[in-house]
Order: structure tokens, then sequence, then C-alpha cells
């Protein structure tokens, strides 16, 4: 071999350059969230350390930032109404979501398993001020005739809304997960004689549990950081729920319709920024264990 | 199973026919054709040897036998394969004909569950729930498949975890949990070291004497060393079945078979 062949050739170069701007993308990804994050943090701080009672905060209902006389910050109700949003909209979008993909991918085949995927693709795609719009001029007249309520505003209506909303995508990543499965195990599991329901449930459900769980955990994720749908549906208005038919207010909604008529820098802005740091940490957690379960850190031995 | 107490008579139908017996057998998928009117019978207690290069339709036999064919859309069969006389497409409950037979694919499948759970696995679809029939069984079925000594103090992990040659005998233990009156094996040694394949054909030998297997191998040597008769198929057409012996001592009927057996071509 002569050594006249190791020469830095125009591939060599290209592959560099190349690896560069790939390492340049993935970088400004990660420094952009890291970003993102100082500044909500930076907003929020000066309230956290000087103003904020924790108690109040995650212990009271009460969210009275325009008081004039004794502005109180608790977030309590707030927080509730996400989490009964979210949990409804959770028990409308899991049997849904792991049904549609089940049928999808186990039983659907040739055209019609493509017709769907398109189809559930698309539903994935509907903007949410046009759910938040359904909610309002479908959802909220039919739950006052069918239950003889006031309102229709309300935990039902958003947690259906929410759950219609999360039930696409998490169908999509469910149906990923069930086609993660080797055939061979489905072809071993038939070949002893499993009807389609066993080979389903005693072998497909449980190798594709990370996967499942992961598109749950998202799900539930996309439900907390929601806002326009459920600022919409929900009614707006603090309430610790104690029915599915009362209003509520979820925590985005709050920042949404609150921090364009405060001073930037003022008691509540801040307040707010602390609202939005509180649901950062909060999806940030709840992506973070879905990533971890896809991985199978928590790898479960029976 | 008191049907199976019944049916294993001898020549229940009367027929004078086998354990197996294939009449005509066609097998296309779509227009391509990948078995041609192949009759033949297999009796009980033999080992019946399938020898032919890729593509012959040795798979699509043993598919067509289990109705593992129902699952693949365009797959068409003409003709009949009966067991014990009865055509397995006369089966109107075809997870009961599944059950009689085990099946052991040319990849090693551990099915991703505990070792103990992949050969529970059968016996609890038929409903068995003691926990000391299953304790039986899971020991009994690992010992003659030969891996209970190398995996009895580690059932709980994963079957999927086990090294190639385990794992083959893994499914063969899995196929044993069924108490199955045939036994396929479709090129079983292909991802398998030859220490295991030994092991594995002295497994078989044993089992002869209870049962009926099918081996379809890409070895010749292994149908020499294992079948009591042998079946050659070459792309879609049954060239030849005799006894084995006859095949490799040259006294084969067709001028192909005595090349491919001694390695001229395929
Ligand atoms: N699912 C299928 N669809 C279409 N053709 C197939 C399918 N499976 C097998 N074949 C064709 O049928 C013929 C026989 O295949 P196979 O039974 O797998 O042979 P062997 O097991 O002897 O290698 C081959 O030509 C193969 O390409
Ligand atoms: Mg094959």
């Amino acid at each position: 071999m002569s050594h006249s062949a190791d020469r830095r050739d125009a591939a060599w170069w290209v592959d560099r350059a190349v690896q560069s701007l790939v390492f340049v993308g993935g970088i400004s990804g990660i420094l952009f969230i890291i970003g993102i994050f100082i500044f909500i943090s930076k907003e929020g701080y000066g309230f956290i350390v000087s103003t904020l009672d924790f108690g109040e905060f995650f212990a009271s209902p009460r969210w009275r930032p325009t008081s004039s006389h004794n502005p109180t910050y608790g977030a309590l109700a707030l927080i509730a109404g996400t989490a009964s949003v979210t949990g409804l909209a959770m028990i409308v979008a899991v049997p849904f979501s792991l049904g549609a993909a089940i049928y999808i991918g186990e039983f659907a085949t040739g055209k019609t398993r493509e017709y769907l995927k398109v189809l559930v693709e698309m539903l994935a795609a509907i903007p949410s001020v046009v759910w938040g719009f359904i909610g309002l001029s479908i959802m909220n007249p039919l739950i006052i005739e069918l239950f003889n309520v006031p309102v229709g505003l309300n935990v039902l209506n958003s947690g259906i809304i929410l759950g219609l909303m999360a039930a696409p995508i998490m169908t999509t990543l469910a149906e990923d997960a069930l086609k993660a499965v080797p055939d061979t195990y489905r072809e071993a599991a038939e070949a002893l004689g499993a009807t389609r329901w066993q080979v389903i449930f005693r072998v497909v459900l449980p190798a594709a549990k990370n996967g499942l769980v992961a598109a749950i955990l998202l799900g539930v994720g996309r439900g907390f950081g929601e806002t326009m749908a459920v600022l919409m549906a929900s009614g707006h208005s603090i309430n610790l729920p104690t029915s599915p038919f009362d209003s509520v207010r979820a925590l985005t909604a709050t920042i949404a319709a609150e921090l364009g008529e405060t001073a930037a820098g003022s008691e509540h802005y801040q307040a707010l920024f602390t609202l939005g740091i509180f649901l950062f940490i909060v999806t940030f957690v709840i992506n973070l264990t879905a990533d971890l379960v896809v991985r199978g850190v928590r790898k479960q031995r029976p | 199973m008191s049907e199976t107490a019944e049916t294993r008579a001898e020549d229940p139908a009367g027929t004078g026919a086998g354990k197996i017996s294939v009449r005509d057998l066609t097998i296309r998928y779509g227009d391509k054709v990948a078995l041609s009117g192949a009759s033949f019978d297999v009796y009980e207690n033999e080992i019946f040897g399938i020898i032919g290069p890729a593509g012959s339709g040795k798979t699509s036999f043993l598919r067509a036998l289990n109705r593992m064919s129902d699952m693949t859309p365009n797959m068409v069969i003409e003709g009949d394969i009966a067991i014990d006389g009865r055509p397995v497409r006369s089966w109107r409950n075809v997870y009961a004909l599944r059950r009689r037979i085990g099946v052991v694919f040319p990849l090693p499948v551990g099915l991703p569950m505990t070792i103990y759970d992949n050969v529970a696995l059968s016996p609890r679809l038929r409903g068995i729930k003691s926990k000391a029939k299953l304790d039986e069984i899971v020991e009994r079925c690992l010992s003659r498949a030969a891996l209970w000594d190398e995996v009895k103090d580690r059932l709980g992990s994963l079957g999927s975890l086990l090294s190639g040659g385990q794992q083959q005998r893994l499914t063969i233990a899995r196929a044993l949990s069924q108490d199955p009156e045939i036994l396929l094996l479709d090129e079983f040694s292909i991802a398998v070291d030859p220490v295991t394949t030994m092991r594995i054909e002295d497994v078989l030998k044993e089992l002869r004497s209870e049962m009926t297997i099918v081996l379809v191998t890409n070895l010749v040597q292994q149908a020499r060393r294992l079948a009591d008769r042998t079946a050659f198929f070459l792309t879609g057409e049954l060239v030849e079945v005799a006894d084995t012996e006859d095949l490799f001592t040259g006294n084969s009927k067709d001028p192909r078979t005595r090349d491919y057996v001694e390695g001229r071509f395929g």
C-alpha cells in the first residue's frame, strides 16, 4: 500500500463538515432548553425567595394575585384543576388509544390499516383551539341538556376534550410499541395453540409494556401542558372540584389568561412564572420517566 | 386428552395411511407454486426427514400442516393433509389442532418472559393453574430438552437472554410442554453450535418412541444420522421418498437425489 493513499480527500472533509453541523444542531437544542429554563427561573426567582410561602402555594386554594390590600398565591385549586382534567382525560384516552392501537397493530390488515393510521395522524394534527371550540359550542350545550346542569364548561367537558386530543398521539406511540414486538414471538405463541387474544394478552402486550407505559405517560404530559382547549372548555373558575360538573381552572390557562395583564417584574408577574417553573418541572419529570421506561431502566423481572 | 387416546390408534380410519398422510398437496402463494402435487405418508413414531435446497417448499409444508397457513393471506392450499385420517382443514378449532403439534423454528425464539414462564405458557393456556403441576411439567420438559441442569438455578431470569443454543433447547422444551403427538422441526440447527446440535439430536432420538417427528433439515448428514425415511423436495417438487439408508447408499430412484445427497448441488 502506498503512502500517497493517505490523503484528506473530499469525502474526508465532507464527513468532517457534516459531523460539525450535526454537533451544532444537537448542542443548540440542549442550549435552548437550558436557556428557557434559566429564563423562567430568573423571572420567578425573586418571588420564590422573598415572597412565596410554600405552604400557601401548595395548600391554599386562594389564588388572588390582584387583590389590592392582601394578594394571596395559593395554587392548590389550579393544581387540582389541572390534575382533575388530566385524570379524566386519561380515563377517556387510555382505553380508546390502547384499543385503537391493538386494532390497528394486531387485527387490521392491508389498506384498512394504512387508512386508519393516516386518519389517526390527521386527528393528531387538529389544532387545540379547534378542540376548545368543540368543547365550547358542542359539548357545552350537550352536557347542559344531558345532565341538566346550569353550566357545561367543567371538568367533564375539558377532560373529554383533552382525552380525545391526547388519544391520537397516544395511539400512534402505542402502535409503534406493538410494532416493535417481533413477529417471531407471535408465531411462536400461535404455534403453541394460543388464540388471537391469548397471543395479544400473554405475549404481545407484556413484551410491549415499556413502550405502552411511555405512551400513556407522554399523554399525561400532553394533558398537563395543554392550554387553549382547557381554557375554553373548563369554565376557567377557581374551584376545588368535588364533582365532574364543577368548573375548574388549570395552571396553564391561568398563565395564558393573566400574563398579558401584569406589569413585567411585578409580584403577580413573578408568581405566574413560578407556576411556569412548577409546570416545567412536572412535565420534565413525566417525560424523563417515560424516557427511562422506554429504555427499560426499570426492567422488571417477574 | 381422552380424545388423543382414541385417535392415536394405529389406523383409525382404516385407510392404511400413516400418522400423517399427504395427498396431492399443492401450495401456492398467489400464482407462485411452492409445492406441487405431493403425496406421501409419515408413519407413527418415526423421524421423517425432509431435505432440499432453500426455496423447495419445506417450510411451506410445515405451515400447511399446523395451519399456520391461515395467517398468511395469499397462501392457497389444495389437496389434503390428514392426521390420523382426519384432514387438518376440517378442524373448526384450529387452536386445538395446533396444541397437538409442537413446532421448533429455524431461529430460536425465547419469548420475553422468564425461562419458567416460557415452558409453563402452553400448559397455562390449556388452563392448568396448579403450581405443583406446572413445576413438574417445567422440570420434566427442560430435562428432556437437555437444558434443566444449565438453568435450574435461574428459572426466573429472562428466556430471551439465554445463548442461541440454550434458547433453541428452551424452544424444544416449550414444544414438549404441549404434550405433542407430532413434533415439527424446521432447520433447527441453523443458529446453533455443533455441540448443542449433537445434544438436540440425542434428544430427538429419545423422543421418537413417544411421538412422530418431522425433521426439515438443511444438513443432509443430519437426515442421515436421524431420519428413518427421508423425502427430497426440489423447487416445489417431491422428487422421492425413501428409506434414508437407501438414499445414502446410492439406491435412490432419481439421479437428482443422488447428486444432491452427494453434494453436487444445493
Ligand atoms: N409468504 C410468502 N409469500 C410468497 N411466497 C412465499 C412465501 N413464503 C414462501 N414463499 C415462496 O415459496 C417457495 C417455498 O418457500 P419455503 O417453503 O420457505 O421453502 P424452504 O423452506 O424449502 O426454503 C419459495 O420460492 C418462497 O419464495
Ligand atoms: Mg425454510
